[in-house]
């Protein structure tokens, strides 16, 4: 019975572990995207509050705690306050399937790739509801982008994967990370690791692809109406939403925990880590495109892409067998 | 496609570059020679003030700024009863600087006014005032102008022939 207990309680320190390690992820990476971005621009970025400015995260979150917090009259009110709640919800339970270390994970879910892709469709509805309820025109059209985006990066982001799960056999994070031991599936998948990436940019509204946002159409997109700790919740959203994309892209394509020397926990964190400023590269680079440029994009280039490497990848191994 | 991929090599590479911000409370920016700051009224090199209260610079600044009232001393000597600037306002043009005839007001390059009130940017003559010439050390309007004023007559002022009698028979 002891045992059984302490297994209970390893069990609940690493999920308090791994939300906690969420949470500082998200306010680190507020941070870390500024000094990044600043530093692609020639800048400092935030130095002074704290050493190397890192208290920053701190007070603005302050600020934005006593900041007043408003729903609009006109706004659907229940669906106005459940919408930033969802999109952190969602993106937490992506957090649960991924295995950070050999054994340090909150649950082994044998669709643990579905329960991901499911959870990240989910959190598209907190963007299309906040954008709905806010009942305001720009808002509304940042719902409708945000929606009209999901639906054409969701399917090709689901159809690039399978190839990674055709190779390992599995639907398990943990056992496609296993099967990664020899070799990383970013060289038989390479393809298909582009085209994730690509889609897990879209699927975070990062920039390039941050149409539902759009600061220079459309006032501040989908979150136009919110303000104190309900905007902060979109925010949070965001940021946890490319930590947990970052993570896919190392437990899928870049041999998860796998490497020599250092502990697994500390190579998935650097991998991860190499993505996350690779997104905040892409955010200090590109441009955004046109909304009928990004649709065209994903159907006619991306779809065609993830389709040629499954077929690709499926005949390979029908071949070795 | 390649000119994203080079789009993104170009500006990671400017990790490498120098930084262009001047880290502004230990750092300062070079300020021009004649860069135009807080407006001063000096005084001539004998302690007086230099303002004859013309109303020249309240005139010409295009923003309004400047208010002033004429006076005049037992000498006879033209003085701003009060003088005052609302530097809220002021957009530092450095027009009443040009305008002015005895060289009184004038511009510095102090730029560090910030205030919490907006009461506080309104400057009087005593806030305005500064014990020195200023950029023009030996100008004294009263001595080269042909004005009378007490203790100086007419023909007395620096470079100055006496006053010609228009009555006189003598050859001047």
């Amino acid at each position: 019975m002891p045992e059984n207990l302490l297994q209970i309680g390893l069990r609940i320190a690493i999920v308090v572990a791994i939300f906690s390690f969420a949470m500082t992820m998200s306010a680190a990476l507020i941070w870390l995207e500024r000094r990044l971005l600043a530093l692609w621009q020639d800048r400092y970025g935030p130095n002074r509050v704290g050493p190397f400015g890192l208290l920053q995260v701190l007070a603005d979150m302050i600020k934005i705690f006593t900041k007043e917090d408003w729903v609009p009259p006109f706004a659907d009110k229940a669906v106005f306050v459940l919408a930033p709640a969802v999109i952190v919800f969602t993106v937490l339970m992506g957090f649960a399937v991924i295995p950070f270390g050999p054994g340090i994970w909150v649950v082994d879910l044998n669709i643990g790739l579905l329960f991901f892709l499911a959870m990240s469709s989910l959190g598209a509805y907190s963007v299309v509801l906040g954008g709905w309820a806010s009942n305001n025109k720009y808002s509304l059209l940042g719902g409708l982008r945000s929606a009209a985006q999901m639906l054409s990066y969701e399917v090709f982001m689901a159809l690039s994967l399978m190839g990674v799960v055709a190779l390992a056999g599995s639907f398990s994070l943990r056992a496609i990370v296993e099967a990664q031991a020899g070799l990383w599936y970013v060289i038989p998948q390479f393809l298909g690791f582009i085209v994730f990436l690509i889609a897990g940019i879209a699927e975070t509204h990062r920039l390039p692809f941050d149409l539902p946002e759009a600061e220079s159409e459309l006032v501040a997109g989908f979150h136009s109406e919110y303000s104190g700790m309900k905007f902060g919740m979109f925010f949070v959203g965001e940021y946890l939403g490319i930590a947990v994309v970052s993570a896919m892209i190392t437990t899928l394509y870049f041999g998860g925990w796998h490497g020599p020397f250092l502990p697994g926990v500390v190579w998935f964190f650097i991998k991860m880590m190499v993505f996350l400023s690779f997104f905040i590269l892409l955010r200090a680079t590109l441009p955004r495109p046109r909304y009928d440029q990004l649709m065209a994009y994903g159907w006619k280039v991306m779809l065609p892409l993830a389709l040629l490497n499954l077929v690709v990848t499926g005949a390979l191994i029908l071949a070795f067998e | 496609m390649f000119s994203i991929l080079k789009t993104i090599w170009l500006v990671f590479l400017h990790m490498f570059h120098k930084r262009v911000t001047v880290q502004y409370p230990e750092e300062k920016q070079y300020l021009a020679p004649r860069f135009r700051g807080r407006i001063i009224l000096s005084r001539d090199p004998q302690g007086e003030e230099r303002c004859v209260a013309c109303y020249l610079c309240a005139s010409v600044c295009p923003v309004g700024c400047i208010s002033l009232q004429a006076t005049e001393d037992e000498n006879g000597r033209r003085k701003p009863e009060f003088f005052r600037i609302n530097f809220s306002r002021c957009i530092f043009c450095g027009l009443c600087e040009e305008a002015c005839p005895t060289y009184a007001i004038q511009l510095t390059p102090d730029y560090e006014m910030a205030d919490y009130k907006r009461q506080n940017l309104v400057y009087e003559k005593e806030d305005l005032t500064i014990n020195g010439p200023g950029k023009y050390h030996d100008h004294d309007f009263y001595r080269v102008s042909g004005l009378a004023i007490g203790g100086k007559d007419k023909g007395e002022a620096e470079n100055e022939s006496p006053p010609v009698d228009p009555k006189g028979l003598l050859p001047s």
